[in-house]
């Protein structure tokens, strides 16, 4: 089962942030439940196979203010994809830190010779992000990067994945990746 | 929270509102914008001027914006409708009907940063032709009332969308890469009816123009 955290602070938000990657899933036929990230339980997490990290709108500074709820990741070993928000999350949860880093629409990153979930060499993608990667955590590498900054984050020795765009608009094969092989 | 929704008369941004009203958010206003580029890649232009009706029939205020459709200058346009709505209605965010146009929704999204204003679009990603079955089910009463690609012609306006619409669209898609709901500019729609209006909206008399791919019916409605 996949656990689909939903970090969005207005309810409106989840059909935007949360519910394409529902329906990615269910196109796959991957179960998953969804959970507000301050309603997260122990057995949540035990339950989870995976855990997915979704994206938030510019303005929802919430989960900013409610690190603490993201405790449990320190201690979490099993596969975590961080969307926007959600890697930005991941990162934090290590050491990093944040920066103001405005972008909005499509770009392009580059893989080059590595092939991320399937993404490899250049990839478009669609950004949507008030802040940005300004040191990223402990033990966490950069994978890609693109005229905005660092685009892609991966822990060294956990199975930990951020990405500051947005899949679920122009790389769903890549949450597809994630769930049946990360 | 009170929003403004960004309202072309069309299918996509009723069924937002619908959706934004349905999870408890007042909907203090909607934004026209009254394009005189028939060809605006940003905005809806088919019967755009019968939104002052369907405004009435859901007994919200109607902002309406004129615009060259000069491209990009026309988002000056937007982001003035979208200030006055702030300014006259307090709204604290703005609904769109955006389904997957990165163009469109990039473009929405930065007026609302610069205005210190939330964005939503509950359509975003959404498969098109469950958009079209979701709008069935909820028994909107939809017309289309312009085309703009091959194969589709004249005798697309005025079609009703139901059931029998969606499926010939799914075959269109199939061999003409036509998107099923239209996101990418294939065709606009008017809502006649839907769980918003106190009424059904019916056509008195229409104007079709156009040749070829691209036609376009203006309604007058009572």
């Amino acid at each position: 089962m996949i656990l689909l955290i939903n970090i969005c602070k207005e309810r409106l938000h989840y059909f935007e942030f949360v519910k394409p990657i529902e329906d990615i899933l269910k196109k796959n036929r991957a179960n998953y439940f969804v959970r507000h990230y301050k309603d997260i339980k122990n057995c949540d997490l035990e339950n989870a196979e995976k855990v997915i990290i979704c994206g938030a709108s510019l303005k929802d500074f919430d989960f900013y203010n409610n690190w603490k709820s993201f405790d449990w990741i320190k201690s979490f070993e099993k596969p975590l994809l961080g969307i926007c928000g959600g890697a930005q999350i991941l990162s934090k949860m290590f050491g990093g830190e944040l920066k103001n880093s405005f972008a909005v629409g499509l770009d392009k990153i580059n893989f080059e010779e590595k092939c991320f979930f399937g993404l490899k060499g250049k990839v478009e993608i669609y950004q949507l992000h008030q802040l940005g990667f300004k040191k990223v955590g402990r033990n966490f590498e950069k994978l890609a990067i693109s005229n905005f900054g660092i685009q892609v984050i991966k822990h060294k020795k956990k199975p930990f994945y951020g990405v500051l765009f947005h899949p679920e608009v122009r790389n769903k094969s890549m949450i597809t990746e994630f769930v049946k092989n990360g | 929270m009170k929003l403004g929704v960004l309202y072309s008369g069309g299918k996509d941004s009723t069924l937002a509102a619908l959706i934004a009203k349905e999870e408890g958010y007042e909907i203090s206003c909607l934004i026209s914008i009254f394009s005189s580029n028939i060809e605006s890649f940003m905005f809806h232009t088919p019967s755009i001027k019968k939104t002052g009706i369907q405004a009435e029939v859901m007994g919200i205020p109607l902002i309406v914006q004129n615009s060259e459709g000069k491209k990009e200058e026309e988002l000056d346009d937007l982001r003035r409708a979208i200030f006055r709505a702030k300014e006259d209605y307090g709204i604290e965010g703005i609904v769109t009907g955006a389904i997957g146009s990165c163009y469109q929704a990039s473009r929405v999204q930065k007026i609302c940063r610069d205005l210190n204003l939330e964005c939503f679009n509950p359509l975003w990603q959404k498969d098109q032709t469950e958009i079209l079955e979701d709008l069935i089910s909820r028994k909107f009463e939809i017309i289309v009332v312009g085309v703009f690609a091959y194969p589709l012609n004249e005798t697309f306006l005025g079609r009703k969308i139901d059931l029998s619409f969606v499926r010939e669209m799914e075959v269109l898609e199939e061999k003409y890469k036509i998107n099923v709901a239209g996101e990418g500019g294939e065709y606009e729609t008017f809502v006649l009816n839907c769980s918003l209006f106190s009424r059904q909206l019916a056509v008195k008399s229409f104007e079709d123009s156009g040749n070829g791919n691209s036609w376009r019916r203006e309604v007058i409605v009572e």
